[in-house]
């Protein structure tokens, strides 16, 4: 217990660390730049200790969490041995990680909005609903598959370069035929895939699939999975755009 | 604000990050139950793991809420104002002064891009997730503040570069495509170990800290430079926050290799 509270102690000391440049910049600016006083500063100090908690408990349930279960789980599908099992985990992680992402149903709610506007798609609210659930799931099943992909990728040990370098191919020559409206929303959608939730589960996945695995070295094998999660809605979102329009 | 509107958005926020984190949990454990079929090591510990990330996330995102990001989206807002770049007082002077703004005078747009850009980077929990399990895994190699660090610098450059090509208005596919170059000649010659970090890196910073304030920027300033529309121009600043990481990650490395290398020769 004691030894719990020194570590939260001590994780609490390097949150204010990480969290001293965003306010020294937000308060340089507001005092100097604009030559404002700070509006409400009780709330702003109430607000600060929140964040600077968060931070703390964050990373505190991230060592005792999240990252011995996605590790635990791949040594056991590495020790079990079965391959589609693996995949159609990988995918379903993939999948159910964004499919209820709150940020990606405000884009896809913005994407279909902005559709409407320019008369690609009929400007009602059913129609519009149709479009956004439509990006979404295509977006989530990109995600899924990008995590499978990534995760036979570790199995077989293929340079990651190659499937970043071909895709990133594939994007630029997509963006060259793809309607203009949704090039914008195809480059964020990739941003927006990976939460913080999902980021420390599928990297302590990779990582603990690549040293379970005999011959893979963690480093090489084991990241890429995020690069690819944040690939593939790009290309699935060009692609949405070119099907529906 | 009162108190009750804050104790509303905490309920609120708790309640969104429980709906967030369920469909993940329901796909672990089944998985673990269903398919593994074996009992999990340490339930107890991880299921208190996954409440301290509950709870933990919440009460960022509300404090987020409450502090930073109304005076950030201000600030952005402020900063990009007509009025505030031309230095002009009144109204009738403006849209003159607007038309004959060169890129230059957006100075402080710049520099705010690439500090608030450098400032959220390093306060980004998944980055921090990413670099202690990379730190863990390269057994020391890779530091986990040499890698936060390059990582803030990457996204800094970047959304300061976004701004810059908002204000002049050149074509962002442009940009990217270059960048694009840049990031395979560097795979070519990078350290095998860092090419699949380095592209992690791009993917993990545009996450829950920058990626609003960052918006409200890229949109508070395509409203305010004539001629650009706030719905394309606003978008494009991601893309540069989460290309240039992977540079400047790429390029950490290739420093500290040349480093040691030096420091073996002499």
């Amino acid at each position: 217990m004691q030894n719990t509270v020194r570590k939260l102690f001590h994780f609490m000391l390097s949150s204010a660390r990480d969290l001293a440049p965003i306010i020294a910049v937000i308060v340089f600016f507001q005092l100097v730049v604009i030559g404002q006083p700070l509006p409400n500063v009780g709330q702003l100090l109430i607000g600060v200790l929140f964040v600077l908690l968060g931070l703390t408990f964050f990373i505190h349930g991230l060592e005792q969490g999240l990252f011995p279960i996605g590790e635990s789980m791949a040594h056991a599908f590495a020790r079990k041995g079965s391959v589609p099992w693996l995949l159609i985990f990988a995918f379903c992680l993939g999948f159910g990680t964004t499919v209820a992402e709150p940020a990606l149903i405000a884009v896809a709610a913005e994407a279909a909005k902005v559709a409407a506007n320019g008369g690609l798609i009929e400007a009602n609210q059913a129609s519009m609903d149709n479009y956004a659930q439509g990006l979404r799931l295509s977006v989530a099943l990109s995600v899924g598959i990008a995590i499978a992909l990534g995760v036979f990728r570790i199995i077989k040990g293929w340079p990651l370069q190659w499937f970043i370098i071909g895709g990133y191919l594939l994007v630029v020559i997509m963006t060259m035929f793809a309607p203009p409206e949704i090039i914008g929303i195809a480059y964020d959608s990739g941003g927006v895939t990976t939460s913080t939730i999902t980021v420390p589960l599928v990297t302590a996945l990779g990582v603990g699939l690549a040293s379970s695995i005999k011959g893979r070295n963690p480093m090489i094998d084991g990241f890429g999975l995020i690069a690819l999660a944040s690939l593939t809605p790009m290309i699935f979102v060009m692609a949405y755009g070119m099907i529906r329009l | 604000m009162s108190f009750s509107d804050i104790l509303m958005q905490i309920v609120e926020t708790i309640f969104a990050t429980f709906t967030d984190v369920l469909p993940i949990a329901a796909i672990l454990f089944g998985f673990q139950f269903a398919v593994i079929r074996k009992p999990l090591p340490n339930l107890g510990k991880v299921l208190i793991g996954f409440l301290w990330v509950l709870i933990g996330l919440s009460l960022f995102l509300i404090g987020l809420e409450l502090a930073l990001f109304p005076l950030g989206r201000l600030m952005a807002k402020q900063l990009t104002d007509p009025a505030f770049i031309a230095g002009v007082e009144s109204a009738a002077q403006l849209t003159g002064a607007v038309q004959q703004l060169a890129w230059t005078d957006y100075s402080w747009v710049y520099i705010f891009a690439f500090l608030i850009g450098f400032a959220t980077t390093i306060a980004e929990p998944s980055l921090i997730a990413v670099a202690i399990k990379a730190n863990e895994v390269s057994g020391g190699t890779v530091g986990v503040w040499g890698l936060r660090l390059s990582v803030a610098l990457g996204v800094a450059i970047g959304i300061s570069l976004g701004c810059y090509r908002i204000v002049v208005g050149d074509p962002i596919q442009w940009y990217i495509m270059a960048g694009y170059v840049v990031v395979v000649i560097q795979t070519v010659f990078a350290p095998k170990l860092i090419i699949p970090l380095a592209y992690d890196s791009g993917g993990v910073t545009t996450s829950t800290v920058t990626v609003p304030l960052v918006a409200a920027l890229g949109l508070g300033l395509a409203e305010t430079v004539p001629g650009r529309n706030p719905l394309i121009d606003g978008f494009g600043l991601i893309a540069f926050a989460s290309l240039f990481p992977i540079m400047s990650v790429m390029a950490y490395a290739q420093v500290s290799e040349i480093l040691t290398k030096r420091a073996h020769k002499s």
